[in-house]
């Protein structure tokens, strides 16, 4: 399989990764490489395989509803890029 | 008495509990040799002043109860510090500062350790050379212009060059093993769920874990055992009873049996690692320990395997970055475009490929084919360890296939610099702790490690075999000061 270029722009947009032509085609080239890498793994039979999703074999436990960090209001708001009295501030999205 | 930076941590806490020095006069020799030593490029923030400070306060109103009284140490920038800059390496974070603390460094400061800064890694911690990082490379004291390995390469740079007596680095698929083996010192991956994830930065979250670097195993075990506490806070830290690691420390490992597994004799491996293998098993069984061949079949696998869970683990981690609340933002026309900018200017080249890898693989119609293959590749993985574990107690095998590398070797070849990582990564699918201690060198003088991998929550094992192979080694890093005009 190749990752051709139409393929690239489709996943940089899903990634929400701006991505020029020259990016797009030397981004390809690593993909494939890496991809050719990982293939390898189209040799083994996994058919009757259950997937492992954590190693950590726990249940998760309960706890309760409440705030534990306080007043930390205007320490979140500084790091901001922008932002306005009590609020985080995007650029325009309803005309 | 021995020059104080080059003291091990348990010599440190011993002069300091016995008024020999002071945690100011520890401190000011740490700064000193920080502000000479620049040109490694260790330090992304130093936090000197104020470390000074506390090191007075503590002088002041002493408490040698502690099991790090006032003892200055640099962490890895991957930890959030409270009110402290918090970058993991990126131009998207480098401005952040958090409002909270990770709970491994709360840990440690609980325990009275200072803060002296926070140390260089590989962006969000991909990479294996500290080449990734928006904030330049990290040098190696071993060599100039040598990596010092990644993603904790700030780290084991700084520790093996004495400016700070012990640290904390990260490793979710060799990112602490590796970077000590190529500088000489000692580095511990814990079991997944022993050290709380709350506070670090994720790069990919079911393989993510923190761990101790130091210049000996007992210095390792005195932090483990500091570090790894039951964590409310992070859903995966699990609650199992803890040993007491440096104390119950010890070199009697007759009767253990090592598992020797044959799949990790690779092609092209330089025959100095194979002769440090060689030599790694005659010390075990110096030591009284039983050699066992075995076999862990999927071990080829391990490494592509890895290479879609955890770009997939990290495009979902790093979707957080959108320019909107903290960090790093770019001008655009509208919304999206602000967000693909943002996320265009604000990450580096390397972690921009792995989120496009992780897209992909979990985008629409390749899910199945990737990441759940993947997945059931990594059960296999882990079955080859259960089934060996039936016979054996720890497994031994090199760090790394090669000794450290020169900076730019390997930076336009993704494939080949992920091969570092191919004895390391088998540990972090798996969830298995595995400690690299030094045990030699190559034809260039360059360090290499001997890698003992452990059950889970067998931690204290793998320390008592590390503790007794230490002892046959003899390893002495080499350390010119190179770098000191």
């Amino acid at each position: 399989m190749t990752i051709d270029l139409k393929t690239i722009k489709h996943i940089s947009k899903l990634s929400r990764i701006s991505v020029d032509d020259k990016k797009a085609e030397k981004l390809a080239g690593d993909l494939n490489s890496i991809f050719e890498f990982i293939e390898k793994l189209n040799k083994l039979d996994t058919k009757n395989i259950e997937p492992l999703t954590s190693v950590a074999e726990t249940t998760l436990k309960f706890r309760n509803d409440e705030v534990k960090s306080k007043d930390i209001r205007d320490q979140i708001l500084k790091n901001s890029p922008d932002e306005n009295e009590d609020f985080f501030v995007v650029p325009k999205v309803v005309e | 008495m021995s020059d104080i930076t080059s003291q091990t941590l348990v010599e440190l806490v011993k002069n300091i509990k016995e008024k020999k020095i002071s945690s100011e006069e520890t401190t000011k020799a740490f700064i000193e040799r920080g502000e000479k030593s620049k040109d490694l490029n260790t330090y992304i923030t130093e936090d000197f002043s104020s470390a000074l400070q506390k090191a007075k306060k503590f002088d002041q109103k002493p408490n040698f109860d502690l099991k790090l009284p006032g003892i200055p140490m640099a962490v890895k920038d991957l930890f959030c510090t409270n009110g402290v800059k918090t970058t993991a390496g990126s131009k998207i974070l480098s401005n952040f500062i958090p409002p909270y603390e990770s709970t491994v460094t709360q840990n440690i400061w609980n325990e009275g350790a200072i803060l002296l800064g926070k140390l260089n890694c590989d962006e969000f911690a991909m990479g294996s050379s500290n080449e990734t990082s928006f904030f330049g490379n990290v040098q190696s004291p071993i060599d100039k212009d040598l990596v010092p390995g990644g993603s904790s390469g700030g780290s084991a740079s700084a520790l093996a060059a004495n400016l700070t007596p012990i640290t904390i680095g990260t490793d979710t698929g060799g990112s602490i093993r590796q970077p000590a083996s190529f500088t000489g010192t000692v580095g511990l991956k814990p079991t997944y769920g022993s050290c709380s994830r709350y506070g670090i930065v994720a790069f990919a979250s079911s393989l993510d874990q923190a761990g101790p670097m130091s210049k000996d195993v007992k210095d390792c075990a005195l932090l483990q055992e500091i570090i790894s506490t039951y964590d409310e806070k992070d859903s995966t830290s699990i609650d199992f009873k803890r040993n007491e690691y440096s104390k119950e420390l010890t070199n009697n490992i007759k009767g253990k049996k090592i598992g020797i597994p044959k799949e990790y004799r690779v092609d092209g491996m330089p025959k100095e690692i194979e002769d440090l293998w060689a030599k790694g098993i005659e010390y075990v069984k110096d030591c009284g320990a039983e050699i066992v061949e075995i076999s862990l079949p999927h071990t080829n696998y391990a490494l592509p395997a890895y290479y879609i869970v955890a770009p997939a683990e990290a495009s979902s981690n790093l979707a957080r970055y959108d320019g909107v609340k903290y960090g790093f933002r770019s001008k655009g026309e509208n919304l999206i475009d602000m967000y693909e900018k943002t996320r265009s200017e604000g990450f580096g080249a390397e972690v921009q490929r792995r989120i496009m890898i992780g897209t992909y693989v979990l985008s629409s119609g390749y899910y199945d084919a990737y990441y759940l293959k993947a997945q059931k590749v990594r059960k296999l993985i882990k079955n080859d360890f259960d089934e060996v574990y039936k016979k054996v107690d720890a497994i031994l095998t090199p760090s790394t296939p090669s000794a450290a590398f020169k900076i730019g070797e390997k930076t336009n070849d993704p494939v080949s610099m992920y091969l570092n990582d191919i004895f390391t990564v088998p540990v972090n699918l798996a969830g298995l702790p595995a400690i690299s201690i030094p045990a030699g060198v190559d034809t260039k003088g360059y360090p290499l490690g001997l890698q003992i991998i452990g059950k889970a929550f067998d931690e204290q094992n793998i320390l008592n075999i590390a503790y007794a192979m230490e002892e046959k080694i003899q390893f002495k890093n080499k350390i010119t000061d190179w770098w000191i005009k």
